[in-house]
């Protein structure tokens, strides 16, 4: 019934972002919520496992991934009904992950377990579990495949993985608290945040030296609140939004120049970002005050805030055209 | 297949590149090349057995934390060749804590020595010819004068001070409006230190003692006495809270639901300022929490979170210079510049003046935390963690003026 309602408004809704869905984990909840690209309302809201957080989508659209944090598994959900398909085996506590480019290999890092996970998710199969730095995060796979990356909290450093051995080669120290981890489209710059640290760093993966490191300014807003999150690039390498967690901000930078253009106010805790598959809308998830901001790229405006489920945390745009 | 071989060897190349540039011995896992020396050192302490079958205070208070931080520590050491380890002693009742300090390596350079013990062991440790140039890391002693007119160089608190834990609380109360408050204390020294900290920390936030009590329950027993002579002896003026002052635990917990009127205790008991407690959960802290009872069996405790924290600080210390030089490590533990993640969502420093680590304090009672201490609205011109504790305009303390500063 619940999904032949949301047939109903997807095939009613037009416009340029029609039929294009935000997919949020609401951490406190244990749930999905739905939002409409278009229309801007929650269409629909499902129970997945336990402190839902890291949420991504298959290429194709038709399978949603749900780090099920407290439920110790990687749940692969059904986004059309709800309804869980499978559940991954992923080690303990997985918090982030990443997608291999073949679309089969989900790299997964398991917070409580210095590890990261390598999983077949077509055979259900554990490829390998990788000793990395203390609460592993951040996890990002390279457009080209070959290297996975996985930051860990604690130990303060980017793990570089080598995909086709499946071994850690080597570490960069980045700033305190390594949180989110984003290729460039090319795959020659690697995007990390620091949340205590309150930077991002600029990383050349061919060297895997830090090059360039960006600090935020907020005025009215002690330093020690900024505390940068997840990441966004844009395709055309030319912007980059960074979310600041307890500043309630995110920044727009200059992917070019690592600058800063501005700061756009969102709502409380600021956690992490998606971008519509014509990067003309931002949504980003508001942990404290439960609810997504949804900011117009162009004009870099907050145009409305949508109300979700408790502590919204992971957030992923389902691309038009993959649903029913 | 030649293109895998060849991915293969740019893949060889790439390692041993990495190998030049960080003096990796055998990739990401580095076998250890060099050792930092941590010391563990503690006077052991007669406790009293618990009234209300409380959960007694551990032994391995302290120690346990200090092994955590040494276990984070060597995990993210061996991805840049850096190994550490940790040597504890235990001081017994009325032994000589200077012996002990004697008997432990003593190389040229500084070493680091997390000392869990009474302020006046601190000092003796502090003061003694064996010190040389030791680092002593304070888990143990909350004392305000250590932090003050009795602060030594080369001491550097990891355990707030008294003042702190009273400010946060002070904070709360006048954000609160809950101002009045009548102060009881106990008949230890410590409780009078403790009454003296409430005292400057109402006068620092502007709120009221309307009146003070002591209270000593020795001779009864209060578990069948609470009612009555709890309920008499806080009376008072009007107040919005009842202050208690017991470190010792001789009362404390009964007083809670057997004040004369319907108040709120804070202090030692019912609502507590503490830098660490088993509610705490926030800013990743549930993360610290686990690994900890893995370890230990047990919730970690404030005692505890400053032992993991001296050893992580010493840690994070080596990983940021990649070095495992004693001297380096002191230089930037000291240097007013050094930062340190601690599970309390900003980055923790020393403050230069005093040697004392700027941290948030919780506002716990057992259920929860209620509130984080510095709360908003409390400003400072440098950061809102200097409301807690002695800023610098406000310590006695000079020794530290001579050491050597990043800014």
């Amino acid at each position: 019934m619940r999904a032949l309602a949301a047939g109903l408004v997807l095939a009613v809704v037009a416009g340029a972002a029609s039929g294009t869905e935000v997919y949020v984990s609401n951490e406190r909840d244990n749930t999905i919520s739905v939002i409409d690209a278009a229309t801007l309302d929650v269409t629909r809201t499902f129970a997945v496992g336990r402190r839902p957080r890291g949420v991504t989508f298959s290429r194709d659209g038709r399978r949603l991934f749900v780090c099920a944090s407290e439920s110790d598994a990687v749940q692969v959900i059904d986004p059309d009904t709800g309804k869980l398909l499978d559940s991954l085996p992923s080690g303990q506590d997985p918090e982030q992950f990443a997608l291999h480019p073949d679309g089969r290999r989900l790299f997964i890092a398991n917070e409580e377990d210095a590890t990261t996970t390598v999983v077949d998710a077509a055979e259900r199969r554990v490829l390998a579990q990788i000793d990395v730095g203390i609460e592993p995060e951040g996890m990002a796979v390279s457009p080209d495949g070959t290297l996975a990356v996985t930051t860990s909290e604690t130990t303060n450093m980017v793990h570089w993985i080598d995909v086709a051995t499946l071994k850690a080669v080597d570490a960069t120290p980045v700033g305190q608290r390594p949180r989110y981890a984003a290729f460039t489209r090319d795959g020659g710059t690697l995007w990390v945040s620091s949340e205590i640290g309150g930077t991002v760093a600029v990383i050349d993966v061919a060297t895997r030296q830090v090059r360039h490191t960006i600090p935020f300014e907020i005025k009215g807003v002690a330093s020690d609140r900024i505390q940068p999150v997840g990441i966004r690039l844009t395709r055309d390498g030319r912007l980059a939004f960074v979310a600041l967690g307890p500043a309630d901000r995110v920044a727009v930078v200059d992917a070019a120049r690592f600058e800063v253009l501005g700061y756009v106010l969102v709502g409380r805790r600021v956690w992490h970002l998606a971008l519509t598959p014509d990067e003309s809308r931002l949504f980003t998830t508001n942990g404290v005050s439960g609810d997504v901001t949804v900011i117009d790229v162009a004009s870099r405006k907050a145009i409305r805030s949508v109300k979700v489920g408790r502590y919204p945390w992971g957030a992923a745009v389902r691309p038009a055209g993959s649903g029913p | 297949m030649p293109d895998a071989g060849l991915r293969a060897a740019r893949l060889l190349l790439a390692t041993a590149a990495a190998f030049a540039a960080v003096a990796f011995a055998a990739g990401a896992r580095a076998a250890p090349e060099a050792a930092v020396a941590v010391h563990y050192l503690e006077r052991r302490i007669e406790r009293p057995v618990p009234l209300n079958n409380e959960d007694p205070i551990p032994d391995d208070r302290g120690l346990r934390g200090a092994e955590l931080g040494l276990k984070d520590s060597q995990a993210t050491g061996r991805f840049v060749g850096l190994g550490f380890t940790l040597r504890s002693t235990v001081v017994e009742p009325g032994e000589d804590i200077r012996a002990a300090l004697a008997r432990l390596p003593a190389p040229e350079g500084p070493r680091f020595v997390v000392v869990n013990a009474p302020a006046q062991d601190l000092l003796a440790l502090a003061d003694a010819e064996e010190a040389g140039r030791t680092i002593f890391l304070n888990i143990g002693a909350p004392d305000t004068r250590l932090r003050d007119q009795d602060c030594r160089a080369r001491v550097l608190h990891l355990l707030p001070s008294r003042a702190m834990l009273t400010d946060a609380l002070m904070q709360f109360l006048v954000a609160k409006r809950w101002g009045r408050i009548l102060l009881l204390s106990g008949p230890s020294a410590a409780d009078a230190l403790y009454a003296d900290s409430l005292r400057r920390s109402a006068r620092k936030f502007g709120a009221r003692i309307v009146a003070e009590a002591r209270f000593d329950p020795q001779g009864a027993d209060i578990r069948d006495t609470a009612a009555h002579e709890l309920a008499l002896v806080s009376r008072g003026p009007d107040h919005d809270v009842v202050a208690v002052a017991d470190e010792e635990n001789a009362f404390g917990a009964s007083l809670v639901y057997n004040t004369a009127l319907p108040r709120p205790v804070v202090g030692t008991h019912g609502l507590t300022p503490a830098a660490w407690g088993k509610p705490v959960e926030a800013w990743a802290a549930v993360q610290l929490q686990t690994r900890f009872r893995k370890l230990a069996g047990r919730p970690m405790d404030a005692v505890d979170y400053a032992g993991w924290l001296a050893v992580h600080a010493v840690g994070e210390a080596a990983v940021q210079l990649r070095s495992a030089d004693p001297g380096a490590i002191a230089d930037l533990l000291l240097s007013g510049r050094f930062e340190v993640g601690g599970f309390k969502g900003r980055a923790l420093s020393f403050r230069p003046w005093t040697g004392e680590m700027r941290q948030p304090v919780f506002l716990l009672w057992p259920g929860a935390v209620a509130a984080t201490a510095p709360l908003p609205g409390f400003l400072h011109q440098r950061t809102e963690l200097d409301t807690l504790g002695l800023d610098q305009p406000e310590t006695a303390c000079r020794a530290m003026r001579d050491q050597r500063r990043g800014f």
